[in-house]
């Protein structure tokens, strides 16, 4: 089988996710090609054929763009299979190209399982096994669910793609997260809180066992949305990636974009009413309870233990 | 102005979920339903526009089971038209390919300058189905967008990148829009809003009229996860628990030193 590796650039960087692209091959046993829209001066650690477009010619987002050039090395290499990362780019890009193939896609695959693609259902309580029914197969791959098993050194054989057209897309830039706030990343222990505190006024209680335990309080994204603190206390993808010694997670499902963020932290512990909740697959203690009694009484007895 | 919504409605994903006696997806009974988080802020967002604009026309749609309706009918309350539910007792079953054709076939009859959509769905997540009825219908779509205007025909927006960065973008319409969390706070219904929303139109369209796609892909099968990790699960009362996660922190960890 061959698969069509699709890197990702962005910010005039390569992104770290080839490697777990390059992995998925390793475990479908298949070759590899890849492709690129980027830069001369940043290739991936590839060893293989690498088709690359110039990303000041082609722009960094541009899915028209992008989808065009895809095409025309799919026509050329002919792979049975496409790979992206399950990214903002990825999932972007992805749908465009599988329809134009004629392809089916399946989206944020997580394991090969006898050859046969898996991918999660319902916050990953569930997961499907599938099949392909047409000749192509477009798929995106969950971050972190090919980490790499040896780090690869290798120079691609680099093949240019001359850029034409243009989009239907204006893309006028980036804007960085917003700065300031606290620094997640020094607190020894972490109390998140999740959608389980029910209202903005429950924060109080997360924030004291935080203090409790001389640590600092975070969320998961939904009290980030809602406004019941400010996204520098974000865990998550889309926020802070952090590794305490111990993270209390009360009232969060465990969404893998927030796992992400938190799944290095040394002791784990949930808070939850779910005894399914998918938190319970990284936490090394789950306590089936309601959040809105037990953290008031465990924050008693841990300042009682500190007087 | 011409709006469409592409709403879906799931289940709440704090149920006990079975699998069903086919073995390809969850069992349907005893579960509660509501709006799919992703596509609250898109109805949200296409009901400020109609106030923004004025002159709109919002027509929210849903593929589904007689179900469906009540979904349908909190999008009226929150500002929605018309509701159209295309009937179908089996869209549990259709891959995002043959959704996207039925949304696509009913756009084509309606000619929409906009169209919004959630990102994804919280139950099969495949961030397709947008993006797909986008290009069958041959116009530009803008994804994962935490924020959205609108001035004289062109859109403005910032989607959502990994860490919290965002990409500021812009297109002309017709276009398609998919919304991430965070884009706008949905409002909750008022009773009197409830109360009209009964008054309004909700049509529904046999599924076999909008000539679905044929399905391109297959689940063999529908598991639960393999448990990876070894942790331990309590129960019991809150003050029991509170006892022994205290001895679980002192024996555990180092952070009561
Ligand atoms: C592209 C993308 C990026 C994202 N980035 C992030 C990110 O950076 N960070 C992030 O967190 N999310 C992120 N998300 C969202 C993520 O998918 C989830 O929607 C989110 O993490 C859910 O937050 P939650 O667990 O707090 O809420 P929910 O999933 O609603 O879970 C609430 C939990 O609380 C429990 N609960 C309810 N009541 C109680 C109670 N009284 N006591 C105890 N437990 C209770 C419930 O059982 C449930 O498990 C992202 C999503 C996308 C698509």
């Amino acid at each position: 089988m061959k698969i069509l590796l699709v890197a990702e650039y962005r910010e005039g960087k390569l992104l770290g996710t080839s490697a777990e692209l390059i992995e998925f091959t390793v475990r479908m046993d298949a070759q590899a090609v890849m492709f690129l829209v980027g830069n001369k001066q940043n290739l991936p650690q590839f060893d293989g054929r690498l088709y690359l477009a110039d990303a000041a010619q082609a722009g960094e987002f541009n899915p028209a763009v992008h989808k065009q050039l895809l095409l025309e090395v799919i026509a050329r290499e002919q792979p049975q299979l496409i790979a992206f990362p399950h990214s903002s780019y990825g999932w972007d890009l992805a749908p465009r190209v599988a329809l134009a193939l004629d392809a089916t896609q399946f989206s944020e695959v997580v394991d090969v399982q006898e050859g046969h693609l898996i991918v999660p259902v319902c916050n990953a309580k569930l997961q499907r096994r599938m099949k392909a029914e047409t000749e192509k197969t477009v798929v995106t791959l969950q971050a972190g669910a090919f980490t790499p098993t040896q780090s690869i050194s290798a120079t691609p054989e680099v093949i240019d793609l001359p850029v034409t057209g243009a989009g239907d897309i204006d893309f006028q830039g980036y804007e960085a997260a917003a700065a300031g706030g606290v620094d997640l990343s020094k607190a020894k222990v972490i109390v998140s809180a999740g959608r389980g505190i029910g209202k903005a006024e429950n924060l109080e209680m997360v924030a004291n066992l935080a203090k409790a335990l001389k640590g600092e309080y975070a969320a998961s994204r939904p009290v980030v949305d809602a406004d019941w603190t400010d996204h520098s206390r974000q865990v998550g993808t889309t926020g802070q990636t952090v590794a305490p010694k111990l993270y209390i997670a009360c009232g969060i499902s465990g969404a893998i974009q927030h796992l992400a963020g938190m799944k290095k932290s040394d002791f784990v512990i949930a808070i939850n009413t779910d005894k399914d909740a998918p938190i319970g697959e990284v936490a090394d203690v789950l306590a089936v309870c309601d959040l809105k009694q037990l953290i008031p009484l465990l924050t008693e007895k841990i300042n009682a233990q500190q007087a | 102005m011409n709006i469409l919504v592409c709403i879906k409605q799931i289940p709440d994903m704090e149920s006990r979920f079975k699998i069903d006696a086919a073995g390809t997806w969850y069992d349907q009974a005893d579960l509660a339903w509501r709006m799919n988080e992703y596509d609250e802020f898109a109805v949200e967002q296409a009901v400020q526009l109609k106030e923004q604009l004025g002159d709109a026309d919002l027509t929210v749609l849903s593929i589904g089971p007689d179900r469906t309706k009540e979904m349908i009918k909190k999008a009226l309350a929150m500002g929605a038209d018309r509701g159209v539910q295309v009937a179908d007792d089996h869209s549990h079953l259709h891959d995002p390919h043959t959704i996207a054709s039925l949304i696509a076939t009913f756009a084509r009859q309606h000619q929409f300058d906009l169209i919004f959509a959630g990102m994804q769905s919280q139950d099969r997540g495949s961030a397709q189905v947008g993006v797909l009825v986008a290009e069958m219908l041959g116009i530009p779509s803008l994804t994962t967008l935490v924020e959205f205007s609108y001035t004289d025909g062109t859109i403005s927006a910032k989607r959502e990148l990994e860490g919290g960065a965002r990409a500021l973008v812009s297109c002309t319409a017709p276009a398609l829009v998919t919304c991430q969390l965070g884009l706008n706070t949905p409002r909750y219904p008022t009773l009197p809003n409830i109360m009209k929303a009964k008054k309004k139109e909700l049509l529904t369209i046999p599924v076999g009229d909008l000539n679905p796609a044929d399905p391109q892909q297959k689940t063999i099968s529908m598991a639960f996860p393999e448990k990876r990790g070894s942790g331990l699960i309590l129960e019991g009362d809150a003050s029991e628990l509170a006892e022994r996660l205290m001895r679980i922190l002192k024996e555990k960890t180092t952070v009561l030193v």
